[in-house]
């Protein structure tokens, strides 16, 4: 137990002194909030249900926070240590697999938490952003969808061979990902046709979720993005257990 | 009661046979080394001592348990430095230390082993910013954290300088004297002559001589050699007559005086003295453990 604390302690510590892997947890969608808040201030809209602008992002970058450290914090990570014997080097101790591997997410977990709060902050502070949902329903919905791609990051590094093939396929994977579902820029604007894909897209899920729960929907009005992420982290976990490798 | 004891160890890649039937004992408080070129099998022997490979066949007992079935428990009674590992480029020393202290039950002082390697000064530097032989000063460090009763180091001055090497031998020989067993891999003879109670030749998977590395050497009953310069003519006969000398070689102002025997060099020098030869550069050569290698397995050690 002290191992794992200690190890969590550290891997958040390195995490925080990886410049590009901080700045796109922590900085780059309360940037992007301050962009597109200055651009179309946070007025109520109909466009948008009523709500406003910035209303709708918050939850919706979310979502975009989850997939920069799924697709691409893991697997370069994981694979980069793997890669370099570092995990060669900790399994040479007692420390248990299943430890290292929990300590691991849950500094990942703490980490995209941290970047969601710092989204929160300048939401309420700079634009009065508006929260209808239960705290606890939108952490659940949260933790579901993070836990889902962090399991399918964890998969990437398994099937990558090298760090820098986990860094391509988490990018090629997380860009149209980001578009596509509504993180980045609300599904609101874009056509039919692009909707009708974005719903095979699983970060969809996770923007959709989030966005009806930041605005106090009940989960009962969300069983399909509930089936589909459970679903996704199921199958990711069972696929990354299977995949992982330590050297 | 050996701490180790391998019987008949087989584990093969494919076709290749990277350890084919080797047994030996290791003995409590022994430096044991295992030698040979690379790709003899010595990494493929010590990873399955550490847990970190299956055996194809073969017993293997290290502090009496299996490493396959009680690796978890070995684990927390032996250190390691493996050949090839790493650790996170942005880890500081400091934090390594603390980080791998935590894993174990019991642990060593950290500042008074940083201390003990040098590594004191380097405590905030991160691991990337190290040397090579900082790196291997600080996995020797983490190998000694547990307190572990055997130290598996696994071509240890691989890539360092000869001073760095020199200093790590030293490293090695404290670490026997505070009682640990210590078992290493190493394909520089002279590291093993150096540092090795018993050494393991080892050669294509299979150990071909197994003995103290003096033992090895007087069976070999090799000539030494003793080299110097001459100016002006010089009498071969007078030095073939020196008792003990084999045969005499000579190419322009060098001579080397093959032979046998303890006081060959006295005799020599007392010969040059009394013809009123002026010789210089002086030195002798003795046999090592590469000429008993390239006697075992006819070939030379590469490096």
């Amino acid at each position: 137990m002290r191992g794992l604390r200690k190890l969590m302690w550290v891997e958040m510590k390195l995490f925080l002194r990886e410049p590009a892997a901080t700045f796109f947890t922590i900085a780059f969608s309360p940037m992007l909030l301050l962009l597109f808040g200055t651009i179309y201030g946070n007025k109520p809209n109909p466009f948008f249900g009523g709500r406003g602008m910035v209303d709708v992002s918050v939850p919706s970058y979310i979502a975009l926070i989850i997939i920069s450290v799924s697709f691409m914090g893991i697997p370069i990570a994981t694979a980069a240590n793997r890669e370099a014997g570092v995990l060669r080097r900790f399994r040479m101790t007692p420390l248990r697999p299943a430890a290292y591997i929990i300590s691991n997410i849950a500094s990942y977990y703490i980490m995209t938490a941290a970047g969601v709060g710092a989204l929160v902050i300048v939401g309420k502070t700079v634009y009065g952003m508006k929260f209808q949902g239960n705290f606890f329903s939108v952490w659940a919905g949260f933790t579901l969808g993070s836990l889902a791609f962090f399991a399918l990051g964890y998969l990437i590094a398994g099937v990558a061979s090298t760090a820098r093939i986990a860094q391509a396929v988490g990018m090629v994977a997380a860009f149209p990902m980001m578009f596509l579902s509504g993180s980045a820029i609300p599904l609101e604007v874009f056509p039919q046709s692009v909707r009708n894909v974005s719903r095979f897209i699983p970060l969809t899920h996770v923007v959709t979720l989030m966005r009806g729960l930041w605005a106090g929907e009940s989960w009962a009005r969300h069983v399909t993005e509930l089936a589909v992420l459970g679903g996704v982290l199921i199958i990711g976990m069972i696929l990354s257990a299977r995949f992982f490798r330590w050297e | 009661m050996p701490v180790i004891a391998v019987d008949h160890l087989h584990k093969s890649y494919g076709n290749v046979r990277a350890v084919d039937g080797v047994s030996f004992e290791v003995s409590p408080g022994e430096i044991f080394g295992m030698v040979g070129p690379n790709g003899a099998g010595k990494t493929t022997a010590i990873e399955c001592l550490e847990g970190l490979r299956r055996p194809d066949e073969g017993r293997l007992s290290v502090l009496g348990l299996d490493p396959q079935r009680q690796g978890y428990e070995l684990r927390s009674r032996i250190g390691v430095q493996l050949q090839e590992s790493s650790l996170p480029d942005r880890l500081k020393v400091r934090e390594a230390m603390g980080l791998f202290a935590a894993f174990y039950f019991r642990s060593a002082d950290s500042a008074a082993l940083l201390e003990q390697l040098g590594l004191a000064e380097k405590a905030g530097a991160a691991f990337g910013q190290l040397s090579g032989g900082q790196k291997q000063r600080l996995f020797i460090a983490l190998a000694l954290i547990n307190d572990p009763e055997i130290v598996f180091l696994d071509e240890l001055t691989t890539g360092l300088d000869p001073q760095a090497r020199r200093a790590m031998w030293d490293l090695v020989k404290s670490v026997r004297e505070r009682g640990k067993t210590v078992f290493l891999t190493t394909h520089y003879m002279e590291e093993a002559e150096q540092l090795c109670d018993r050494v393991a030749v080892i050669d294509h998977g299979k150990i071909v001589a197994l003995d103290t590395p003096q033992n090895l050497i007087a069976k070999l009953d090799a000539e030494s050699r003793i080299v110097f310069s001459v100016d002006g003519p010089v009498d071969m006969d007078l030095y073939r007559a020196i008792p003990g000398v084999t045969r005499v070689e000579r190419s322009g102002d060098r001579v080397i005086i093959f032979g046998r025997g303890d006081g060959l060099l006295v005799r020599v020098v007392m010969a040059l003295d009394s013809a009123k030869t002026r010789f210089r550069d002086l030195r002798t050569e003795q046999p090592g453990l590469e000429d008993v290698f390239l006697a075992l397995t006819g070939k030379e050690m590469r490096e």
